[in-house]
């Protein structure tokens, strides 16, 4: 079954399009890259995919069953910059976090179990009892991905991972990213990504798709080349 | 001496128990400025049961419920413009309890009771009414704790987790309404807020769990209200205002402390 299955989307807000007929295939275990510059589309498809934003036309598909029926094997990675500093919360109750579901009211010995397990593994389980406030950006974002990471989802989206991290945290973050045996879907304007293993990039530029495929196979394509991404590509691909 | 505070010191006590809930509830979700608009406009059911002749607690609590449900619906849908909203529904409240007492015939000293509040004045009935709001909200603090803590830090991540946040959300205003009836007449409109927040500002900068949080600003509260009880007897003066001095006093002695 395919991780991620979108056909004929259309979305539109306050009357403007935003995202016109998005076709997009994940297949399972994929590492894909969603690429392009701001306000191209690509978080507003994230967000739909998320089940966050409903689309105007066409359907999302996570193997098999809409976003809001996928929370079971869905994680979701937001930028650590999006939250209040301030509320009194520990490392290890954020990462705990991810071990909620509809019916469930308290936290089993399972799940804290568990949450010092990928905490351990992240290496951050040093910090567990630390207030988020008193991490590093990239340590933040460490612990957003081990409470994605927590409840053993099939399929991770992740909006912006590397966003306001020194280089050293990027990498890092990256470095994790790339080894997860898991379907990730990335969405980035960093486009170091692409350096990465990534099986497949998906680059929206206004609002469409301009390419979807392997990094190997990238089109001698007018606005696919004409960006930023031929800083980290060889010009050739792009036949310039 | 303690005859005549008795009933306002159950009250004290009763109060910091609220407060240390919802209060920390309200902080953590930047929920001030709604909690503002549903006190001042809790005036409206206030008006509405005076004009009507029908029991004040039962007209007030009623349109309080109707502004939270208004208020979620505005946050939750119109995000981008809920600032503004929310101030609307603030003077909107207040301008129908103002039209309502102007059409209701002599003077009404019950309504500006209730503008200022008098916690050396609550009566049994006011305090058995307290302590029905403390056993709902330890009632729901214990069950949703985490669910409330997840929301406070990151809302869509609960809906990533198949739970309705909205619902979640809708059900803390509607606690934090239940909470604002059950202190009016002892606080007072004007001054709920600061009440409900300070102890819980205080509390934040020294606590590193949620729970710690809630616990130290009802001891915050209950050392404040007491304080200001006793003070107001001594020097009689009205018992809110001391409150709220002393809260404050505390809250600037509190940003001392760095972090």
């Amino acid at each position: 079954m395919r991780a991620v299955e979108i056909k004929n989307l259309y979305f539109k807000y306050q009357n403007e399009w935003v995202l016109e007929n998005i076709n997009l295939e994940v297949e399972d275990g994929e590492f894909v890259a969603i690429v392009g510059p701001n306000g191209g589309g690509k978080t507003t498809l994230l967000r739909l995919m998320l089940g966050f934003l409903k689309p105007t036309e066409g359907e999302i598909k996570i193997y098999g069953k809409p976003p809001k029926e996928a929370s079971s094997f869905m994680g979701y990675v937001p930028q650590y910059t999006s939250f209040s500093l301030d509320i009194p919360i520990t490392v290890f109750d954020i990462v705990l976090q991810g071990r909620l579901e509809r019916g469930k009211f308290f936290y089993s010995k399972k799940d804290k179990k568990k949450a010092l397990e990928i905490m351990e593994k992240l290496k951050i389980k040093d910090f567990k009892d630390r207030k988020i406030k008193d991490l590093s950006g990239g340590q933040r974002q460490k612990v957003l991905i081990a409470r994605a990471l927590v409840s053993e989802p099939k399929i991770v989206l992740m909006d912006e991972p590397t966003s306001a991290i020194d280089p050293k945290g990027q990498k890092e973050i990256l470095d994790l990213i790339e080894s997860m045996q898991i379907t990730r879907v990335v969405v980035s304007h960093d486009i170091k990504i692409l350096l990465r293993n990534v099986d497949k990039i998906v680059y929206i530029h206004k609002k469409a798709v301009i390419h979807e495929g392997p990094k190997l196979n990238i089109p001698k394509d007018k606005h696919f080349c004409e960006v930023e991404l031929i800083e980290f590509l060889k010009a050739d691909e792009c036949g310039i | 001496m303690w005859d005549l505070i008795s009933n306002s010191v159950y009250a004290g006590i009763l109060l910091s128990i609220a407060i240390g809930i919802i209060g920390s509830l309200i902080v953590i979700n930047k929920a001030t400025s709604i909690t503002g608009s549903i006190a001042h406009g809790s005036f409206g059911g206030i008006g509405i049961g005076i004009y009507f002749g029908i029991n004040i607690l039962l007209s007030t609590t009623v349109f309080t419920l109707f502004l939270a449900l208004i208020l979620a619906f505005i946050t939750i849908y119109y995000k981008h413009r809920s600032d503004s909203l929310i101030g609307v529904i603030w003077a909107l409240g207040m301008s129908v309890g103002i039209i309502f007492l102007s059409l209701s015939s002599g003077y009404h000293a019950d309504a500006l009771s209730y503008l200022f509040g008098n916690i050396l004045l609550v009566e049994n009935s006011d305090i058995f009414m307290m302590a029905g709001v403390d056993l709902l909200l330890l009632i729901s603090i214990i069950v949703l704790y985490n669910r409330f803590l997840a929301m406070s830090y990151d809302m869509e991540f609960l809906k990533v987790r198949g739970i309705n946040a909205e619902i979640l959300y809708t059900y803390f205003l509607i606690l934090t309404s239940l909470t604002i009836v059950m202190s009016v007449r002892a606080i007072g409109i004007i001054l709920i807020l600061a009440l409900f927040t300070i102890p819980p500002l205080i509390a934040e900068r020294f606590t590193k769990k949620f729970y710690l949080m809630m616990v130290l600003s009802g001891v915050l509260s209950l050392i404040f209200v007491v304080g200001g009880i006793i003070l107001s007897y001594y020097f009689d003066l009205s018992p809110t205002p001391v409150i709220v001095i002393i809260a404050a006093l505390g809250l600037f002695l509190s940003m001392f402390k760095k972090g």
